[in-house]
């Protein structure tokens, strides 16, 4: 890198290249443009014009949101001042600095910021996308597609046994799963139904919850709801004659209405020009998430391997701690600040109420009081109505506040206040 | 944390057992653990599989899930369920000296 001209032509233009307008590269796109001088140019790329509000689609199949409600245009997001392309990805070349289009065409970039995200891939489970099953009886909820196509299933739904099944983490949005659950109990119990109807969460993990702390003030919660739960779920198939969801171990569950995530991999681009690891995330420093084999590649949000939640609030922060260094390393500057992991996220747990959590690579979720000055304190790890108000005000901030790339009265490092530590809580 | 002790070994655990150092770890070490979970000789198949986990983590820095076992290391997931009778992915973790695989809760 030669500093203000990485390119090494000495020309004075700075080609910045953003892949992805979802909620990192919207963010991004209008930060930088605001941080960066007019002899950079920032260019976005992304196949489609549907910016979903992926936060959402968990609402969709109860018929608490409705799909049309959740899209909006990528380009309307994106702010003037930086180019818009509504184009595919086929491969980067990191070796020639350029972006090969699906179309042919190429984009040269002197910076290059991946911002993909990741997508479920149901056809990786042998069975699963079998016509006897798939959208009839065997639905995701994590595409906006599959949410619909749930929600008619479930309002058609009679009594039967439900699975709730995570297939391998990570996945986008660690909890929602265990949101759906939550949900599900609480949509069948008005529907008068709830007799009928038997609920299974089925983890590849050792349980529900994982953390201790969490562990112990939850893990009644699921029996509350008379939910079963699964565990230790090494999934290898399903059968779809036989309607069941087989593990390694010999387990066969079987299945009226099958609501699985599937394993969630990164962009196809990212997998094809070799960036991406077995699932297709890149790996990145943790800390600054600089590409490990490119000092001119960034990978902010999901589609980066920071051992994290893939989760917008991670995004968020990420991007806060993002521009000064950006800033920095285009002049070859020490990068200043270091992400820390911290995400946080509201848990619906049904009947009106909601659960706020907030960790990062260090910390574990911990009880006490979140101080967010728009709502008030708000309860972490404990169910209150107030966090319920507080995740379905959420989508609101997200278009107006989030995306634009306004800063949030919430700190971007994790704080201590007023939280329990540990083996203090009561 | 509390601090285990087992012949002459003395390591850090969590409240289920777990290293909480993974340089706290040894071969030796590991044998003694391989009892207490019903393994009582560790075959070079067993070794092969904790010696990727452990080299696996130092990169990632997380413990690897049975899939990536199977993807990047190799190993087929059956053979797997044989060595490690019952949860091979928590005893793989347990006996590298690494945390068992979590969610965010």
């Amino acid at each position: 890198m030669t500093g203000q001209y990485p390119n090494g032509y000495g020309h004075s233009m700075n080609k910045l290249v953003i892949l992805g307008a979802g909620t990192a590269g919207t963010m991004l796109s209008n930060t930088l443009r605001r941080a960066l001088d007019s002899d950079w140019s920032i260019t976005v790329i992304d196949q489609d014009d549907n910016h979903q509000y992926q936060p959402g689609f968990l609402f969709v199949p109860f018929g608490k949101m409705a799909p049309k409600r959740l899209i909006r245009s990528r380009r309307g997001l994106i702010p003037d001042g930086v180019d818009f392309r509504q184009r595919a990805v086929a491969k980067v070349h990191p070796q020639r600095n350029l972006v090969e289009l699906a179309d042919g065409d190429e984009v040269e970039y002197d910076w290059l910021i991946i911002a993909s995200g990741c997508t479920p891939r149901p056809e990786g489970m042998p069975g699963l996308t079998d016509d006897r099953v798939w959208q009839e009886s065997a639905f995701d909820f994590y595409t906006l597609d599959g949410a619909t196509k749930l929600r008619d299933a479930m309002s058609a739904f009679e009594g039967g046994r439900v699975l709730v099944h995570i297939s391998e983490m990570p996945i986008k949005c660690p909890v929602a799963p265990l949101e759906f659950a939550f949900l599900a109990d609480d949509y069948f119990r008005k529907r008068r139904i709830r007799h009928k109807v038997d609920i299974t969460y089925v983890t590849p993990l050792d349980g529900a919850f994982t953390k201790p702390v969490a562990s112990s003030k939850l893990g009644g919660l699921l029996e509350d709801r008379s939910i079963r739960v699964q565990t230790d779920f090494a999934v290898e198939s399903v059968d779809p004659e036989q309607r069941t969801l087989n593990s390694y171990d010999g387990r066969a569950l079987p299945f009226d209405l099958l609501v699985t995530v599937p394993v969630n991999m990164g962009a196809q681009f990212v997998i094809d020009s070799g960036l991406g690891d077995d699932l297709g995330y890149v790996p990145v420093d943790k800390h600054t998430l600089r590409a490990d084999a490119h000092d001119n590649i960034f990978v902010v949000g999901d589609a980066a391997n920071v051992p994290t939640s893939k989760a917008g609030a991670v995004a968020h922060f990420e991007v806060e701690m993002f521009t000064d260094n950006f800033l920095a390393a285009v002049q070859g500057k020490p990068l200043p600040n270091r992400f820390d992991g911290h995400a946080n996220c509201f848990v619906e747990a049904g009947r009106g109420q909601a659960l706020l959590l907030d960790f990062n690579y260090d910390t574990e979720p911990l009880t006490g009081v979140f101080p967010a000055p728009v709502f008030g304190p708000m309860k972490l790890l404990g169910l209150s109505r107030i966090n319920h108000l507080g995740k379905l005000a959420f989508e609101h901030i997200y278009w107006n506040m989030l995306m634009k790339g306004r800063r949030l009265p919430v700190p971007t490092e994790m704080s201590m206040r007023g939280k329990v530590p540990a083996g203090e809580e009561n | 944390m509390p601090t285990n002790t087992i012949d002459q070994f003395t390591f850090e655990v969590n409240d289920e057992g777990f290293l909480t150092d993974r340089n706290q770890w040894s071969k030796e070490l590991c044998e003694v653990l391989a009892e207490l979970v019903g393994i009582e000789h560790l075959t070079p198949e067993h070794w092969a599989t904790i010696e990727f986990m452990r080299d696996d983590s130092a990169k990632s820095g997380v413990t690897p899930t049975l899939r990536r076992m199977q993807t990047v290391g190799g190993f087929d997931v059956r053979e797997l369920y044989q060595l490690f009778p019952g949860k091979p992915v928590k005893k793989m973790a347990y006996l590298s000296g690494l945390p068992k695989p979590v969610g965010c809760v």
